[in-house]
């Protein structure tokens, strides 16, 4: 299937990501296709919030600032998916996602795939570093931010820009 | 909320006079549309209840129900409308809700007979399991979709995953509850299932939907209705049938329990850690006095969540707890899903439970329990919000 250095990545005709109309979370998805993660962090009271939110959830102040954090973060749980509940996954299963923790933004956490051998052995706790994937060809061009197990043993490096093509 | 001493309380204010339903089909199979569906199993309540549709005033439902009210009361011929409830959010999570603000109508003066009502054609408007037609997605689901987490089971998986990695819970308290419900559905001929039994074989060989949920850990998709008719605790004996009380009620969710996307602070949960205790607090009782549960399978780990958080066993006890033995009528310690639920009987979005929590006190189960005078419903776990109904016979009161 896919060899080390790409990602294993999904399939094209799954929902494409785009901020409300309103344009909450558009900072985040801008901040992907520049192989950046951001997330909110509150100016008045320091506190880290992900998903984004037009008021911070503890101080009350509004519209948290957006900084930028290192791509790297925990297992907290995972799944690996057998049954396609979309079309265009009927040839692309299995395959895994993970919820990863962030410890070094307040814990926030985030869901993405595990690339790699969608049949491994998965371990809450482990650590993973991001992987940014581009689909700058889409109608609507867009990125993701996939996980893959830390290279470095304990203290994974950070995120690691990969074109998809 | 009531609290100790506090006069507001459901508790014996109101009653299940009647309860109907629709023959149930597989999805995308009902001979009817959705609104038909709906009107016939309001009429199979009315008839049940010997009441004229024509007095319903009120009308309450959940899950963004498509068959709105005013439409319902005009197709009736209502006399008078006074109530229109919609509970937001949670989809199946507000099955117990719709009764609780039914009773809250009632007992606070705003209408005299509410129906409440689910209906659902999934083949006139698409499943909930599957996901198409959908180009660009935002909010909560544009942090998921995009990465193969679509449809409930991908949803709540890592949940459960990571309650199993807590708690040391294994498979087998899983597929126990799936065989209670198979187990219970075989002698009820209203289920989608009867006739179609599972044992740990077919359990254990059956294909994995999205690990840890084999392909029967995870409900039905149906089409059908189930409607209930309430009435305070003064009318409650002009009807045909026995009455059958609330005894509580309660609903909602933990601190930011709806952090998009899986932030919840407690995440490996059913999500009753406050609106269990809120439910025995109102009752005045407590989980020894239950004498069978309803518990709303989307999925099985969901349901070892929900009955640990309302006190039936610590987390750790599962495995022990959680055996087909414990789990059936008629003398199990605590018979679960007695009709075969929405595993087995019918994916009504969790309001065939409440019919058939009200027969268990009336005494008419195809799996009738022994201990039948106090009925726990638990209503959709890991959504938020979730709810809960404890209903009771008139001796409880």
């Amino acid at each position: 299937m896919s060899s080390p250095e790409m990602p294993n990545c999904l399939t094209d005709g799954l929902p494409i990501p785009v901020p409300e109309p309103d344009g909450l979370s558009a900072p985040y998805w801008s901040g992907l296709r520049e192989s950046r993660l951001l997330v909110q962090r509150c100016s008045n009271c320091r506190s880290w919030q992900f998903g984004p939110e037009w008021i911070c959830n503890v101080c009350h102040a509004f519209d948290p600032d957006w900084t930028e954090i290192e791509a790297r973060g925990r297992i907290f749980s995972w799944e690996r998916v057998w049954h396609p509940s979309h079309a265009s996954l009927r040839q692309h299963v299995p395959y895994v996602a993970v919820l990863v923790e962030i410890p070094h933004a307040g814990s926030v956490r985030m869901v993405g795939n595990l690339l790699g051998d969608p049949l491994q052995p998965v371990k809450i706790g482990a650590a993973v570093e991001g992987c940014f994937e581009h689909h700058p060809d889409s109608s609507t061009p867009y990125s993701l931010l996939q996980w893959r197990m830390s290279s470095e043993g304990g203290r994974p490096a950070s995120g690691i820009p990969t074109d998809r093509s | 909320m009531s609290k100790r001493g506090d006069q507001r309380t459901l508790r014996g204010r109101v009653a299940v006079v009647g309860i109907g339903e629709t023959d149930y089909y597989r999805h995308g199979t009902s001979p009817d549309p959705e609104f038909k569906l709906a009107l016939k199993a309001i009429l199979a309540a009315c008839k049940d209840a010997g009441l004229d549709p024509r007095d319903i005033d009120g009308f309450s439902s959940y899950g963004d129900d498509r068959n709105e009210a005013s439409r319902l009361a005009a197709a009736l011929g209502t006399h008078r409308l006074h109530t229109t409830t919609m509970q937001w959010g949670g989809g199946g999570g507000g099955c117990c809700a719709a009764v609780a603000n039914a009773a809250a109508s009632i007992a606070a003066g705003l209408a005299d007979c509410v129906v409440v009502f689910r209906a659902l054609a999934q083949g006139q408007y698409g499943r909930f399991g599957q996901v198409s037609g959908i180009e660009t997605i935002s909010g909560e689901k544009a942090y998921l979709m995009p990465y193969g987490v679509l449809a409930p089971p991908q949803r709540f998986a890592m949940k459960v995953q990571r309650y199993m990695h807590e708690h040391g819970v294994s498979q087998g308290a899983l597929r126990a509850i799936a065989l209670a419900s198979y187990h219970h559905a075989q002698s009820n001929p209203r289920a989608v299932m009867h006739g179609k039994p599972l044992d740990i074989e077919k359990y254990d060989a059956s294909r994995w939907i999205v690990e840890p949920f084999h392909l029967y850990d995870c409900c039905m998709e149906n089409d059908g209705a189930a409607t209930l008719v309430v009435v305070s605790q003064e009318r409650a004996r002009e009807f045909r049938q026995k009455p059958v009380f609330v005894l509580g009620a309660a609903m909602g969710a933990g601190h930011r329990s709806g952090a998009i996307p899986h932030n919840a602070p407690t995440y490996a949960s059913a999500g009753f850690d406050t609106v269990a205790p809120d439910l025995y607090r109102m009752a005045g009782l407590g989980p020894s006095d239950v004498g069978t549960v309803q518990a709303y399978e989307n999925f099985t780990g969901g349901v070892v969540m929900a009955l640990a958080e309302h006190g039936f066993f610590e987390p750790g006890q599962a495995n022990d707890f959680l055996t087909l033995e414990n789990l059936t009528a008629p003398s199990g310690r605590l018979p679960l899903n007695t009709s075969g639920g929405n595993l087995a009987e019918c994916y009504m979005h969790g309001l065939e439970l409440v019919l058939e929590a009200v027969r268990q006190v009336r005494g008419t189960s195809t799996n009738q329990v022994e201990r039948n005078d106090v009925a726990l419903v638990i209503a959709g776990p890991m959504v938020t919000p979730v709810s809960n109904l404890l209903l009771g016979s008139e001796a409880t009161l």
